[in-house]
C-alpha cells in the first residue's frame, strides 16, 4: 500500500496513529493530579513537536544520507518564516500561500548557499554553511531591518494591505491565520472524567503536513536517489570512477532539506504569525543537529523522535522550579532532601540546556546511532537472552556465572 | 592617514583575541587532528578565572563604625575586603586593583588542568572518529561548559575593570607627530596587543627552539613518520592541548576589561575564530596569527562610517564574506601547505 | 592504432621527473601489462589516464578522443573503468546496491533524480545487477554490507561493479596486491574468464610477475619514468635491460 514495503508501511501507520491521537497520548495524567505537569498534550507544544519534526526530517535527508554536516540550516527556516509573514502582510491570511512561499524562498536560498558550499566537503563545508548562516543572521538583524523588522522581529500590522481579505477585522483586530476560514488558533475541548483533551486546528494542519513530509522522506530513502546519496557518504571516489558526478546529488539533497526547513518556518508562521532573527542564529542550527543525532541520523524515525524528545524536555524541564523540587523530595529525611534539591537544581528550569548538552555528549560518545540504535541494541539483548533457552545445546551452554556482588 | 592608523589600531585588540584563539585551534587541529568546537569555551573560562579572582579578592567582612553614620543616621557599616585586613590596605588594595593581571598567574595552572582533563577524559577517544563526531562532541561540551558558568555567574555580563594605571586613553597621534586629538587610543587595548604579541612570541619560540617543540612541529608535518621513530608523540600532543588551552584562557583573562564577560562570549568568538583559521590555512600557525590580525583590522575598517554609508551592514558580514571568497578561490588558506586538507 | 594511445607524456612533481616521454599503445581486446620497479611511475601514469592527474605535456587518446582535462566521471562515461589497489567499494551499502549503482550510472548518465520510485521497481537494473552477481558467484551474498566482505570478495565485487558497465578498457592497479597465494590464483582465474568471455581491453599494473606472465599478451617495462621496452612476455623474460632495471632495484 502507498508504494511502501511492509516494514515502512507499519512504521508510517504507527506515526500516523501517534500524530492523530497525540492529544490523547500526550495527556496521560488527569488535569488535577500532581503529574499533570508532565502532560504535553496542549496545542502549542504539540505544534512544536511536529514542526521541528519536519525540520529534523529534512536535515536528516542531507546529514543522515550524504554525511554533509550543515551548521546553517536555521537560516532556511528563518527565511521561510520571513517570507511567510510577508505573504500574510501583503496577500492573505490564508496559510496555504504563506507556506508555499516559505518553501520557495528557502529553496532558492539553499540553492544559492548549497551551490557555493558544496564545492568543499568535510569541515570546510560545515564552516562555510556556518559562515553563510551567520551572515544571514547578521543581515536580518541589522541592514535588512526594513524587511525583517530587525531586533523586534517581523509582525503583522493593522495597516497591512492584505489584498485578498481585510487589513483588520470588524472589531479592529489583526486577523488570525486561517485555512479557508478555519482559524488556526481554534480549539475544541473534550472532558472525560478527570482528563481534559484539547484538539487544535493548527496542530492538525501541522500534523498532516508532517505526515506528508514523512511519507515523502520514506519514498526518498527507498528510491535510487536515496541510494546514490548513501553512496556519496560511503565513497565519493568510487562514485566518480563509476561515471557519477556527486555534486548534483548533494546539491539536490541540500535544496530538498532546505525546503523542508522552509516548510517548518512557514508552519511556524501559520501557527503564530511573527518571525525574528534569533531563529537563524547558529545555535538554532545546532539544535536541529542535536535532534537528528539524538534520534539517530540516517534512520527514518530518528529525527522525529529526537525533535519530540528535545522539545518535550525543553518544555517540561524548564517548567520545574525549586519549589516543585522541594515538594518532590519532601518525603525524604531532612538534609537528604535539601541535598537532592541542590544536586538536581542546576539541571532544571533555566538550566535545562545543561541537561541537553550532557545528554547530547553521552549520545555522541556512547550511542552514535542515537535512540534508534539504543532501541536496536536493547532489542538484540532480549533476543540473545532468549536464544540459549530455545536451542538446547549442552555442549555450548555456558555455565551461569554468579554475578560479582551477588 | 590618521584615520587609517586609527582603524588599524582599533582592529588590533579584536585581532589579537582572534589570533590567540585561532593559534590554539590550529595547534590542536595540527597536532591532534581534532576540530575543537569547545575552544571558544576555553576563552570564556579564562575570562571567568579573572572574574572569580576578582570576586575572591573582594570578599569582605562587615564592621560597624560607631563614630560615623550613613545618610540615614545609623552607624556606618564598613565593608573591608579580607585581603586588605590580612596584607594591610596598601598591598590588599593593590591586589584588588591589579586582579586582572594577577589572574594570569592563576589562569595558567587552572587552564592547563582543564586542558589536560579535557584531552585525557574526552578528546582522546575521538582521534579516530570522523570529524563530524569531533565537531558534535566538542559542540556538546561547549554547551555544557557555558551552561555551568551561566548557572554560577548568571546570564548578565560582569564588569571587571582594568588597573587604574591603564584606565583611560592617550593621544597616540601626538606621539607620531599627527595633529593632537586625532588618534585617541585606550591604554588597555595597547596592553592587550602587546600581551598578545608576547604570548604568540612565546609559543613560537617554544616550538622553534626547544627539542619538544621540534618534535611537535615534526609531528604536525608528518605524524606517522615521527611515530615510527619511536617517539611518544601522543604525550607531547596532550601537553600541546594544555598549552592551547592556556593561550585561549590568557586571551580571555586579559580581554575582560575590554568586554565584560558573559557566558556566551566563547560561542561568539568561536565562530569568527574558525573563520580566521580557515582563512589563514588549516594547520598553519603563522597563517592563523596573520589572518587573525588581518580580519580584526578589516572588520575595523568596514565599520568606518564612510564605508557603512556606501555598503550598509558590511561590517557585520565582512569576515564571513572574506572566508567564503578565500575558501572558494584558495581552499588551503593564505598560508596553508599545498595538499593539506584542501578538499 | 590502439584503443589507448599515450604520446610523449611528461609529468613533474616539483623538481622530480615522474614521467618523461612516455609512449604507450594498447591494442583493442588485448591484455597489456605495465611493470617496473617501485617509483618507476606506474601509478602516476595510471592517474594520468583516469583524469586524477593532468600531464604537463603530451596527449592521451582513448578511441580517438583526448581524455585530458576531463573529470573522472566523464572519462568513465567514455568507457574506461578502474580497479584500485585497495578495493574501492561502497562499504556502507549492500553488495547488491553496490552493483546497482554502476548500472544506474550507465543507464542514466552522471545525474538523474529518481526520488520517488522504489529502487526495487527498476526491473531492468535489478535483473542486470542480479545477472552480474551470478556471473561472479556472489549472488548469495547480495544483502551483506560490502564492508564486511573478505578482501578477496571485495576485489571480486569491485570487478563486478566495473564489468557491469561493460567498459571498453579496464584499468587494474595491482589487483593482487596484499593477497594470499590462493586469492591471487582466484583473481587470475577471474581475469582470464573476463578476458575470454568479453570483448574487453585490459591494462594491468602489477608487481607480481606470476600474475603478469599468466595474463598479459604484451608487456611494457617502465623504469624511472620512461618505458624501457615493450614486447611479448616471452621476449621480456630474457631481456637484459629488464633484468638490469630489476637488479638495480635489488642492489
Amino acid at each position: 500500500m502507498f508504494g511502501l514495503d511492509r516494514k515502512d508501511l507499519t512504521l508510517f501507520l504507527v506515526v500516523v496513529a501517534l500524530a492523530l491521537f497525540a492529544p490523547f497520548l500526550l495527556n496521560p495524567f488527569p488535569s488535577d493530579s500532581g503529574l499533570a505537569q508532565f502532560n504535553a498534550g496542549y496545542p502549542d507544544l504539540m505544534q512544536r513537536f511536529v514542526i521541528f519534526g519536519i525540520f529534523a526530517i529534512g536535515f536528516n535527508i542531507l546529514f543522515g544520507l550524504t554525511g554533509y554536516l550543515s551548521f546553517g540550516h536555521a537560516a532556511f527556516l528563518g527565511v521561510g518564516s520571513y517570507a511567510g509573514v510577508w505573504m500574510m502582510k501583503l496577500l492573505t491570511m490564508n496559510v496555504i500561500p504563506a507556506i508555499i512561499i516559505s518553501v520557495i524562498f528557502a529553496g532558492l536560498l539553499s540553492a544559492l548557499i548549497g551551490w557555493i558550499s558544496l564545492r568543499r566537503s568535510g569541515i570546510y563545508f560545515s564552516i562555510l554553511t556556518l559562515a553563510f548562516a551567520q551572515m544571514c543572521y547578521a543581515l536580518a538583524y541589522s541592514v535588512l531591518t526594513p524587511i525583517t523588522g530587525g531586533e523586534t522581529g517581523l509582525q503583522l500590522n493593522l495597516d497591512d494591505p492584505r489584498i485578498i481579505g481585510a487589513s483588520q477585522t470588524a472589531e479592529g483586530n489583526i486577523p488570525v491565520p486561517h485555512l479557508f476560514g478555519l482559524e488556526m488558533n481554534q480549539t475544541w475541548q473534550l472532558g472525560m472524567g478527570g482528563w481534559e483533551f484539547t484538539f487544535s486546528a493548527g496542530y492538525y494542519l501541522a500534523a498532516v503536513v508532517m505526515l506528508v513530509s514523512f511519507y515523502l522522506a520514506i519514498r526518498l530513502f527507498r528510491s535510487p536517489f536515496g541510494m546514490m546519496l548513501r553512496a556519496v557518504k560511503s565513497n565519493q571516489q568510487r562514485m566518480n570512477y563509476t561515471g557519477l558526478n556527486s555534486r548534483p546529488y548533494t546539491l539536490a539533497a541540500f535544496v530538498i532539506s532546505g525546503m523542508y526547513a522552509g516548510l517548518a518556518g512557514g508552519l511556524m508562521v501559520a501557527m503564530d504569525p511573527l518571525a525574528g532573527a534569533e531563529r537563524m542564529i547558529w545555535t538554532a542550527s545546532g539544535e536541529v543537529v542535536l535532534m537528528t543525532i539524538l534520534g539517530g541520523a540516517g534512520t527514518l524515525i530518528g529525527p522525529v523522535l529526537g525533535a519530540g524528545l528535545i522539545k518535550y524536555l525543553e518544555n517540561i524541564l524548564s517548567k520545574i522550579n525549586k519549589g516543585v523540587l522541594e515538594q518532590w523530595f519532601a518525603v525524604m529525611p531532612d538534609g537528604i532532601d535539601t541535598f537532592l534539591v541542590t544536586i538536581v537544581y542546576p539541571f532544571i528550569g533555566k538550566g535545562w540546556h545543561l541537561t541537553l548538552g550532557i545528554i547530547f555528549m553521552l549520545v555522541v560518545i556512547f550511542l552514535p546511532g542515537g535512540l534508534v540504535e539504543g532501541a536496536q541494541r536493547i532489542g538484540k539483548l532480549f533476543r540473545r537472552t532468549r536464544k540459549p533457552a530455545a536451542t538446547d545445546d549442552p555442549e555450548h551452554h555456558p555455565k551461569p556465572q554468579p554475578h560479582v556482588g551477588e | 592617514m590618521d584615520a587609517i592608523i586609527l582603524q588599524i589600531l582599533n582592529g588590533l585588540d579584536k585581532g589579537s583575541a582572534y589570533a590567540l584563539i585561532a593559534l590554539g585551534l590550529t595547534l590542536i587541529f595540527g597536532t591532534l587532528g581534532v576540530v575543537n568546537f569547545a575552544h571558544g569555551a576555553l576563552f570564556m573560562l579564562g575570562a571567568f578565572v579573572a572574574v572569580t579572582l576578582n570576586k575572591i579578592l573582594t570578599l569582605s567582612f562587615t564592621t560597624v563604625d560607631e563614630t560615623r553614620t550613613d545618610f540615614l543616621g545609623n552607624p556606618a557599616k564598613i565593608e573591608t575586603p579580607y585581603v586588605e585586613a590580612w596584607f594591610g590596605p596598601e598591598v590588599g588594595g593593590w591586589m584588588i586593583e591589579w586582579s586582572v593581571p594577577l589572574a594570569i598567574l592563576v589562569a595558567i595552572p587552572v587552564m592547563a588542568l582543564i586542558g589536560l582533563v579535557m584531552e585525557r577524559g574526552l578528546i582522546k577517544h575521538f582521534y579516530k572518529r570522523p570529524h563530524a563526531d569531533q565537531i558534535l562532541v566538542t559542540f556538546g561540551l561547549a554547551i555544557v561548559l557555558q551552561e555551568i558558568v551561566k548557572f554560577y555567574y548568571g546570564a548578565n555580563p560582569i564588569p571587571t575593570p582594568a588597573p587604574e594605571a591603564f584606565k583611560g586613553s592617550f593621544d597616540f597621534g601626538a606621539l607620531l607627530g599627527f595633529d593632537p586629538m586625532t588618534i585617541i587610543y585606550p591604554y588597555w587595548r595597547l596592553v592587550y596587543f602587546l600581551f598578545a604579541m608576547v604570548v604568540i612570541g612565546a609559543v613560537f619560540a617554544f616550538l622553534q627552539f626547544t627539542t619538544f617543540g621540534m618534535v611537535v612541529r615534526a609531528g604536525m608535518a608528518d605524524r606517522e613518520t615521527v611515530g615510527l621513530l619511536g617517539i611518544n608523540i601522543d604525550r607531547r600532543f596532550t601537553i600541546m592541548f594544555a598549552i592551547a588551552a592556556i593561550v585561549a584562557g590568557l586571551a580571555g583573562v586579559m580581554y575582560t576589561p575590554i568586554l565584560s564577560p558573559n557566558y556566551h562570549m566563547g560561542m561568539d568568538f568561536l565562530v569568527l575564530s574558525f573563520v580566521v583559521v580557515v582563512v589563514g590555512g588549516m594547520g598553519s600557525l603563522p597563517g592563523a596569527v596573520l589572518s587573525g590580525f588581518l580580519l580584526g583590522i578589516l572588520q575595523s575598517f568596514a565599520s568606518m562610517s564612510q564605508v557603512t554609508s556606501v555598503l550598509p551592514g558590511i561590517n557585520q558580514i565582512i569576515i564571513y564574506l572574506v572566508a567564503i571568497i578565500v575558501l572558494l578561490t584558495r581552499p588551503r588558506g593564505l598560508m596553508g601547505r599545498k595538499g593539506v586538507m584542501e578538499e | 592504432m590502439g584503443i589507448l594511445e599515450v604520446k610523449d607524456v611528461n609529468k613533474n612533481f616539483g623538481g622530480l621527473k615522474a614521467l618523461s616521454d612516455v609512449n604507450l599503445s594498447v591494442r583493442e581486446n588485448s591484455v597489456h601489462a605495465i611493470i617496473g620497479p617501485n617509483g618507476a611511475g606506474k601509478s602516476t601514469l595510471l592517474n594520468c589516464l583516469v583524469g586524477k592527474l593532468i600531464p604537463d605535456t603530451g596527449s592521451v587518446m582513448f578511441d580517438g578522443q583526448s581524455v585530458l582535462g576531463r573529470k573522472p566521471h566523464e572519462i568513465n562515461q567514455m568507457g574506461i573503468s578502474r580497479v584500485f589497489q585497495t578495493p574501492e567499494i561502497f562499504g556502507d551499502l549492500t553488495v547488491f546496491e553496490n552493483v546497482m549503482i554502476p548500472c544506474f550510472a550507465s543507464r542514466d548518465g552522471a545525474f538523474r533524480m529518481h526520488a520517488y520510485e522504489h529502487t526495487r521497481h527498476e526491473t531492468d537494473i535489478v535483473s542486470m545487477a542480479e545477472q552480474m552477481l551470478a556471473d561472479v558467484k556472489m549472488l548469495e551474498k547480495r544483502d551483506i554490507h560490502a564492508a564486511s566482505l573478505s578482501r578477496g570478495d571485495k576485489r571480486r565485487l569491485e570487478m563486478a561493479m566495473c564489468l557491469v558497465q561493460r567498459p571498453r578498457l579496464l584499468l587494474l592497479d595491482e589487483p593482487t596486491a596484499g593477497m594470499s597465494r590462493a586469492d591471487t590464483n582466484n583473481t587470475i582465474e577471474l581475469l582470464r574468464e573476463i578476458r575470454d568471455k568479453r570483448d574487453i581491453t585490459m591494462a594491468i599494473i602489477e608487481h607480481d610477475m606470476h600474475v603478469v606472465f599468466s595474463l598479459a599478451e604484451r608487456i611494457t617495462v617502465l623504469a624511472q619514468g620512461t618505458p624501457l621496452v615493450e614486447d611479448t612476455p616471452e621476449n621480456i623474460k630474457g631481456h637484459p635491460k629488464v633484468q638490469e632495471a630489476y637488479l638495480g632495484e635489488a642492489a
